[in-house]
């Protein structure tokens, strides 16, 4: 988004289409580089709330000043909202919890630095997250906040669930449904939950909500799935390992965004006024 | 109650009073009904009681007994008021009835000059709303001026065929707009003797003059198309009850001293009752009519006659290629992106939107899937579409509805179209979705429901039996070798046959719906309703 705003500043276009479309090939450049479900939301999102304004002006040069304001003001909502989410998210964790994560999630670090102070003790457990690693990334962050934390392998989740209080998980995309793209891994995490009844939640920002709606793991577009560079050699896709996985909404208990603690089925409600 | 003076009734209004003369907002809801439903939106706190069914009868007495005000100064002593605790109304106003008492004489004198001024106001409320029957008990017709502010909608009359007093306004009403009450036929399965069962033999036009001075022909062969079973399915009643509305406006002239806006819709009256005796109103044909209502009564004094009629059939015009045609087409686009090549796709009955997207994904798309079709008696209307789906070269499987388990675990997806969506999310088709949707749920095979935002009601049901439709009995009797089985069935004292039409699905069996505002869950059609409300 920090990109689509430089762009936006530099832009010697005359036209609010001409911007517009200009703004439609860096979001499609970048979308090509690296192809995560957030970049693609972010990026149309900020082309809406930026081109909201487009109607109201006549004067383009007054219209781009204001656009570039907005897009100021989008960059600022976006890193406040981390904190905002954390601010709602924590009261959720009671002292003496024991929390599962899954990969690495700076929304769910920041959620866990704001339990930490305001002085609960809990324990976390990370899964190890193959291929990348990332649950490794996650436990060292977490180790410099002084928690404590136990690194799991992907496989050993069904095992750990009966110790678990509550399970936290980010989101790279929150679909229209209200379910979840995350991770690999995510999925199966939420169906041992839904096993033993521990409640699954996630914390996302406003801006990952994004207007697909998966019926099912197939139904995920493939650009999201593969990285970009393997779309672009890979012979045959079902050779290589998906990156993400799709969690229906019937396992996820609450959702936690800037727009507030929400059910599932609420994500909906918040898509139509935000798009329609 | 614990009241035990000879004069309850009369003690009743002072209490219930207090609502209106608190809040002087409740009346105003009365004199003006669109800004009354606003209002009782506001106002389900103090409304609540008297939509409960012991409130009604509270409000019942009140509203008769509002002529014996004069007599109430005697009563108006706070004990009273406060012997009438219990009644909910009594509950929401409980500040007001311990204030009462304190107040003393120049309460009541305040009380008596707003009661002056409420029976002027009432006086000529009463004037205005002279056309609403009188039934016999003074109780009911005084519940229709307060319908605006009670939550409690009242049932309609088709779901009430078994209470008598329904039965006998309903008769009355019929006989003042010169419309014959159609009777019912068969003896009806116990659960659902609150609907209507009509036979197709015995269609209304029999018990009328044909020409009818008082029904349009062109409503008559409607009506008579309707309960024939020729014109069917949810879209295309619509379609034809608009046509046919156009028709009856280009025949319109209004009468000398009268106002187009408020005439027409006194003239529309009958015929809607006409049709409505043929068959019952479908969800789209009901909206449909509401909207043409809304708009006729809205229309403006200073257009001539002529205008006026132009400006009504276009907006009929456009209401039939915005909300059908169009949003067909943008519902076909949606659920394209749904279809995949390879794709096994089950569909039921005959809906027109699932097979106009299926036939655009086939010729215009050149997708390559196939598709189950499956059907069920009595109707059969899964031939119509499977002869629709071949036409187009679409590669078809037919089957009946017993075999869904069979062919399930090859399908990947299944298309119903549906009738009406309610305002809880539940689905209301043709009597065998929710078993399908059921069924494919138990396989984890995903649901998908096509339907226009114009088929959207207000209307909440948890269960297929509170309103559904009942049809003719005699459709479930089958001729094999010569011999018709089931025959004889009204001889047979312990045999009933049941033949329903529509049913209803929860919102958790069905995984998306794909309307002209997009693809939503189930668990959105509320949100879609109130988008809906505001932009009206």
């Amino acid at each position: 988004v920090t990109q689509l705003s430089n762009l936006e500043e530099i832009s010697q276009i005359t036209t609010i289409q001409g911007l517009r479309s200009s703004l439609l090939a860096a979001i499609d450049t970048l979308s090509r580089v690296d192809s995560s479900v957030a970049v693609s939301s972010g990026g149309e999102l900020f082309l809406r709330f930026i081109s909201l304004t487009s109607l109201e002006y006549s004067d383009y040069s007054k219209c781009k000043e204001i656009m570039i304001e907005r897009g100021e003001i989008f960059l600022r909502k976006v890193s406040l909202s981390r904190n905002k989410i954390a601010k709602l998210c924590h009261p959720f964790i009671r002292d003496g919890a024991q929390i599962l994560t899954h990969a690495y999630s700076r929304v769910v670090l920041r959620v866990l630095e704001a339990a930490v102070e305001s002085k609960k003790r809990f324990s976390v457990y990370v899964t190890e997250s193959q291929p990348d690693q990332a649950g490794q990334k996650m436990a060292k962050a977490l180790r410099k906040l002084n928690i404590p934390v136990t690194v799991i392998l992907d496989a050993a989740v069904g095992y750990i669930m009966e110790k678990v209080d509550l399970v936290l998980v980010g989101a790279e995309g929150v679909v229209e449904s209200g379910g979840i793209i995350n991770k690999i891994g995510t999925n199966q995490i939420a169906v041992c939950a839904k096993a033993q009844n521990k409640p699954f939640y996630v914390v996302a920002e406003s801006f990952k909500f994004v207007r697909l709606f998966p019926l099912n793991q197939q139904d995920v577009p493939d650009k999201f799935k593969y990285k970009a560079d393997t779309l672009k050699t890979s012979q045959n896709l079902t050779e290589e390992h998906p990156w993400i996985d799709y969690t229906s909404p019937s396992l996820i208990t609450l959702l936690f965004t800037d727009l507030g603690v929400l059910t599932p089925s609420a994500v909906s409600d918040e898509l139509i006024k935000l798009y329609l | 109650e614990a009241a035990p003076e000879p004069g309850e009734p009369r003690s009743r209004p002072p209490q219930q009073r207090q609502p209106c003369g608190e809040a002087p907002g409740g009346l105003a809801g009365w004199e003006c009904p669109q800004a009354g439903t606003a209002l009782s939106r506001e106002r389900p706190p103090v409304r609540g009681g008297h939509g409960g069914t012991s409130g009604m009868s509270h409000l019942s007495a009140p509203e008769s007994s509002w002529s014996s005000l004069p007599r109430v100064p005697a009563f108006l002593q706070g004990p009273r008021l406060a012997a009438h605790p219990t009644s909910p109304p009594a509950l929401a106003d409980g500040p007001n009835d311990s204030e009462k008492p304190t107040g003393g004489k120049s309460k009541a004198e305040l009380r008596a000059e707003r009661r002056a001024k409420q029976e002027a106001e009432r006086a000529q409320k009463q004037a205005k709303k002279a056309e609403l029957s009188q039934a016999a008990t003074a109780a009911k017709p005084r519940l229709t001026p307060t319908e605006p502010q009670s939550v409690v909608k009242r049932l309609p009359e088709h779901v009430q065929v078994d209470d008598p007093a329904a039965q006998r306004k309903l008769a009355k009403k019929l006989e003042r707009q010169q419309v014959p009450l159609r009777q019912d036929y068969g003896t009806k399965v116990n659960l659902f003797s609150h609907l209507h069962q009509y036979s197709r033999k015995k269609p209304l036009t029999q018990q009328m003059s044909i020409p009818s001075t008082v029904i349009h022909p062109a409503v008559v062969r409607l009506g008579l198309q309707y309960s024939q079973g020729i014109i069917n399915g949810s879209n295309a009643r619509c379609i034809a009850l608009l046509e046919v509305f156009k028709q009856l406006i280009r025949d319109y002239s209004t009468p000398p001293n009268e106002e187009l806006s408020r005439d027409l819709v006194a003239k529309l009256k009958p015929h809607i009752s006409f049709l409505n005796q043929c068959r019952p109103l479908s969800a789209s044909m009901g909206n449909a009519i509401k909207f043409l209502k809304k708009e006729i009564s809205c229309l403006p004094d200073t257009l001539r006659e002529e205008e006026a009629k132009e400006k009504l059939q276009d907006t009929i015009d456009k209401y039939l290629r915005e909300k059908i045609l169009l949003a067909a087409e943008a519902i076909s686009r949606s659920a394209f992106e749904k279809i995949n090549d390879k794709d096994v796709i089950l569909v039921y009955g005959c809906s027109s939107l699932v097979n106009r997207t299926l036939c655009d994904a086939h010729v215009k798309k050149g997708r390559a899937f196939r598709v189950i079709v499956v059907d069920s008696r009595p109707r059969l209307e899964g031939r119509e579409t499977l002869r629709r789906l071949v036409r187009k070269g679409i590669h078809c499987t037919y089957v009946m509805i017993n075999a869904i388990s069979y062919v399930l675990p090859e399908v990947s997806k299944v298309l119903l179209g549906a009738h009406a969506l309610l305002a809880n999310g539940s689905v209301m088709s043709r009597v065998g979705t929710s078993q399908i949707a059921l069924v494919s749920k138990a396989y984890n095979v995903p649901v998908l429901v096509c339907c226009e935002t114009y088929k959207f009601c207000e209307r909440v049901q948890t269960d297929s039996f509170v309103s559904n439709e009942l049809d003719d009995p005699d459709d479930l009797i089958v001729l094999r070798k010569g011999q018709a089985q089931l025959g004889g069935w009204a001889e047979n004292k312990s045999l009933r046959l049941l033949n329903l039409v529509y049913d209803v699905t929860p919102p958790d069996l069905v995984d998306l719906v794909i309307t002209d505002l997009g693809m939503i869950p189930c668990t959105s059609v509320p949100v879609v309703l109130r988008v809906k409300n505001v932009d009206q």
